[in-house]
C-alpha cells in the first residue's frame, strides 16, 4: 500500500473521473423528476427533459412575435456586455490604480488605507444609491460590477506589486530605469499573470453582482428572465438559464487562462 | 580611475547599530572581498555602496564625489537570488538596461539602434557562456546560468563599480571554479572595481587583490545587540604574487566526477567495506576500484 497522496490518475482515468459527478447529478436530477412527475403529471418543480427542451426551443428559436427578437440570445447579449464593460473598466483601474500605489510610497500612504475602507462597503448596499444617482439605465449595472470588483482588484494589484522582491526594483535602477520604466516594463509585466488569476476568482462575484442589478431592475438579461419567470413557477426555463449562466462562467474561466498562457509565457514554463 | 572612499560610515536599524566606524579606500580596479560570519552586517555595506540604504553617519564617495542618492548605473549588482527578470528571455535581460537608457518613455528599441545593441549583447552572453540559451527564460537555467545572466545583464552598462552579494553562494565546487574564472577575465577586461560579498574563505583569497573581513570589535555579554561590526581585517594582496594554488588541490579542471573519486580515495579508510549501502552504490564501487 503506497500512501493515498501517491495514487495519480492517468489521463484517460482522469477524464472519466471529471466528468463523473456531472453525470451523478444529471441522472439523480432524472430519476427525482421522473417520480415526481409520475406521482402529478403537473407537477412544476422538477419538469423533465421534454419541458426544458420545448422551453428552450420556444425561447431561443422561435421569434417572439410581438418584438421579433429571440428572448433568451437577446438576454445572453445584454448581460454579456454588461459584464465585459463592467470587468474591462475594472480591470484598467486595477492597472491604473493598483499598479502606482504599490509602486509609489507616497500614493501607498495617501490611498492603501483610503482603498482598504473603500473595499470593505458592501456593494449590494449601495445599489439603491447607484438607482438614485445613475437611474435605472445600463449605467448604474455596469457601476454596480465595477463597484463590487475594482476595489477588489485595485489592493490585490497593489498588493501583487508590493511583493516583487526589492532586488527587481534596484535591479532596474542601476540599469537607469525611471520610475515610469520601471512600472511598465518591471512591475506591470510580473504582476499580469495574478491579474489574469484575481480576475477569474472574481468571475463568481461578477455574476452575482449582475444578476442582483438585473433582477431589481431592468428590462432584460439572463437574471431578469429567471426573476420574471420565477412568478410562474417556470422551472424549466429557469434551470436552463442557470445552467447556461454556468457555462458562460465557466468559458470565461477558461479563456481568461488561455489570455495568461499566451501573454504570461514566462509564468507557465515549468 | 574609480576610487571608492567610505568614510567613518554607521549604520543603524531601529537604534540597533549594525555598521561602525567602517573606513576603507578602494584603488581603481580594485577586486575587493568582503568576508564576515552571518548577520555582520555584509549586505547591509553593499547596500549602502549601491545607496538602497543611506549611511546613519559618514559618507561614500566616489572620485572625491559623495555617490548619488539613488541607485545609479555606474554601479551594477548581482544579488544572491531576484537579479535577473523572470518575464524577460535571456537576451532581453542582457537588453534591458540599453533599452532603458536609449529609449526613455518606451523603453524598447527598434531598427539600426536595436541590431547594433543586440550584437553587443550576443557578445557577452558569449563570454558567459549562454549564446545558445539566447532565447529561454531565466526559469528555464541552472542556478550558475542565472548569476551569468545576471553579470552580464550588469556588465553592458558598463559600470564603474560591479557589487556582488555572494552571486556563487548556491554553486556547487566546479561551477564556482569556472565562475572564478570567468569573473577574473571580465574584471580584467573592463577594468572596473568589483566589491563582493562571500562566505567562503578560500574564494575571498584567490579572487581579491583586497581581502575585507567584517565583525564586531567589541562585544558586550550582556547586551550583544549593543555594538555594531567594523571592518576588524584588511589585507592587500598583490595577484602576481600570490602562492599558486598546490597543484595537488587544484580542482579547477577536474569534473565533479574526478573530485568526488579523489576524496573518495582519499577517504578509502573511512568507507565501510562490504556492507552493503544501498543509498550510495558509487561509493561500494568506487572503494572497490580504489582499493583494486
Ligand atoms: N531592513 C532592515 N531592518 C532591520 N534590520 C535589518 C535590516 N536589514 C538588515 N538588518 C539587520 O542587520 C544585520 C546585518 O544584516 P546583513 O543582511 O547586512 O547581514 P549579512 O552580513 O549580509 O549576513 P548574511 O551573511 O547572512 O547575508 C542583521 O542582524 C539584520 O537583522
Ligand atoms: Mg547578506
Amino acid at each position: 500500500m503506497r500512501r493515498a497522496i501517491n495514487y495519480v490518475p492517468d489521463r484517460h482515468s482522469g477524464l472519466i473521473l471529471a466528468i463523473l459527478p456531472f453525470v451523478f447529478l444529471m441522472g439523480i436530477y432524472l430519476v427525482g423528476s421522473d417520480a415526481r412527475l409520475s406521482a402529478n403529471p403537473d407537477d412544476k418543480l422538477m419538469p423533465g427533459l421534454k419541458a426544458f427542451f420545448d422551453a428552450i426551443n420556444h425561447l431561443a428559436f422561435t421569434e417572439n412575435r410581438r418584438t421579433g427578437e429571440y428572448v433568451f440570445w437577446t438576454d445572453t447579449l445584454i448581460s454579456l456586455q454588461r459584464i465585459f464593460i463592467g470587468l474591462s473598466i475594472s480591470t484598467v483601474l486595477a492597472i491604473v490604480i493598483g499598479l502606482p500605489i504599490g509602486l509609489l510610497p507616497y500614493l501607498n500612504r495617501l490611498f492603501g488605507p483610503f482603498m482598504a475602507a473603500f473595499s470593505l462597503i458592501p456593494p449590494l448596499a449601495v445599489l439603491p444609491i447607484l438607482f438614485i444617482i445613475f437611474g435605472l439605465g445600463e449605467l448604474s449595472k455596469i457601476v454596480l460590477i465595477i463597484f463590487g470588483v475594482a476595489p477588489f482588484l485595485i489592493r490585490d494589484m497593489a498588493m501583487a506589486t508590493l511583493a516583487i522582491p526589492k532586488e527587481q526594483i534596484v535591479k532596474a535602477q542601476t540599469l537607469s530605469a525611471s520610475s515610469w520604466q520601471i512600472l511598465i516594463h518591471v512591475v506591470f509585466p510580473q504582476v499580469l499573470p495574478r491579474l489574469f488569476d484575481s480576475l477569474r476568482l472574481m468571475l463568481g462575484a461578477t455574476w452575482l453582482f449582475l444578476i442582483a442589478a438585473e433582477a431589481i431592475a431592468s428590462e432584460g438579461g439572463l437574471g431578469y428572465r429567471i426573476f420574471l419567470v420565477r412568478r410562474y413557477l417556470a422551472m424549466d426555463v429557469i434551470l436552463p438559464y442557470v445552467a447556461w449562466i454556468t457555462l458562460l462562467a465557466f468559458l470565461m474561466d477558461y479563456f481568461l487562462m488561455l489570455g495568461s498562457r499566451a501573454m504570461c509565457r514566462w509564468h507557465h514554463i515549468r | 580611475m574609480t576610487e571608492i572612499a567610505i568614510k567613518n560610515v554607521f549604520k543603524e536599524y531601529n537604534r540597533n547599530p549594525i555598521l561602525e566606524r567602517v573606513n576603507v579606500t578602494l584603488p581603481d580596479h580594485e577586486f575587493c572581498l568582503i568576508l564576515g560570519s552571518s548577520g555582520a552586517g555584509k549586505s547591509t555595506l553593499l547596500r549602502m555602496l549601491l545607496s538602497q540604504e543611506t549611511p546613519s553617519r559618514g559618507e561614500i564617495l566616489i572620485d572625491g564625489e559623495p555617490i548619488d542618492v539613488e541607485p545609479q548605473a555606474d554601479r551594477g549588482v548581482v544579488f544572491q537570488r531576484y537579479s535577473v527578470f523572470p518575464h524577460k528571455t535571456v537576451l532581453d535581460n542582457v537588453l534591458a538596461g540599453p533599452s532603458f537608457r536609449e529609449s526613455r518613455f518606451f523603453g524598447r528599441l527598434f531598427g539600426n539602434r536595436k541590431a547594433k545593441l543586440r550584437d553587443r549583447a550576443m557578445e557577452l552572453l558569449d563570454q558567459v557562456g549562454l549564446s545558445d540559451a539566447a532565447d529561454k527564460y531565466p526559469v528555464q537555467l541552472s542556478g550558475g546560468m542565472q548569476q551569468r545572466l545576471a553579470i552580464a545583464q550588469a556588465l553592458i552598462m558598463e559600470p564603474k563599480v560591479l557589487l556582488l552579494d555572494e552571486p556563487f553562494g548556491a554553486l556547487d565546487q566546479s561551477t564556482k571554479k569556472s565562475m572564478h574564472k570567468l569573473i577574473l577575465d571580465l574584471w580584467n577586461a573592463n577594468k572596473m572595481t568589483i566589491v563582493m560579498v562571500t562566505h567562503d574563505i578560500q574564494e575571498a583569497f584567490t579572487l581579491g587583490t583586497r581581502v575585507l573581513m567584517v565583525d564586531k570589535q567589541r562585544r558586550d555579554p550582556q547586551a550583544p545587540e549593543a555594538y555594531g561590526s567594523t571592518i576588524v581585517h584588511d589585507l592587500r594582496l598583490d595577484p602576481a604574487r600570490k602562492a599558486p594554488l598546490d597543484p595537488s588541490d587544484n580542482e579547477e579542471n577536474q569534473s565533479m566526477e574526478d573530485i568526488f573519486l579523489k576524496w573518495a580515495g582519499r577517504m578509502d579508510h573511512a568507507i565501510v567495506e562490504g556492507a552493503p549501502h544501498p543509498t550510495t552504490p558509487e561509493a561500494a564501487s568506487v572503494s572497490a576500484k580504489e582499493v583494486a
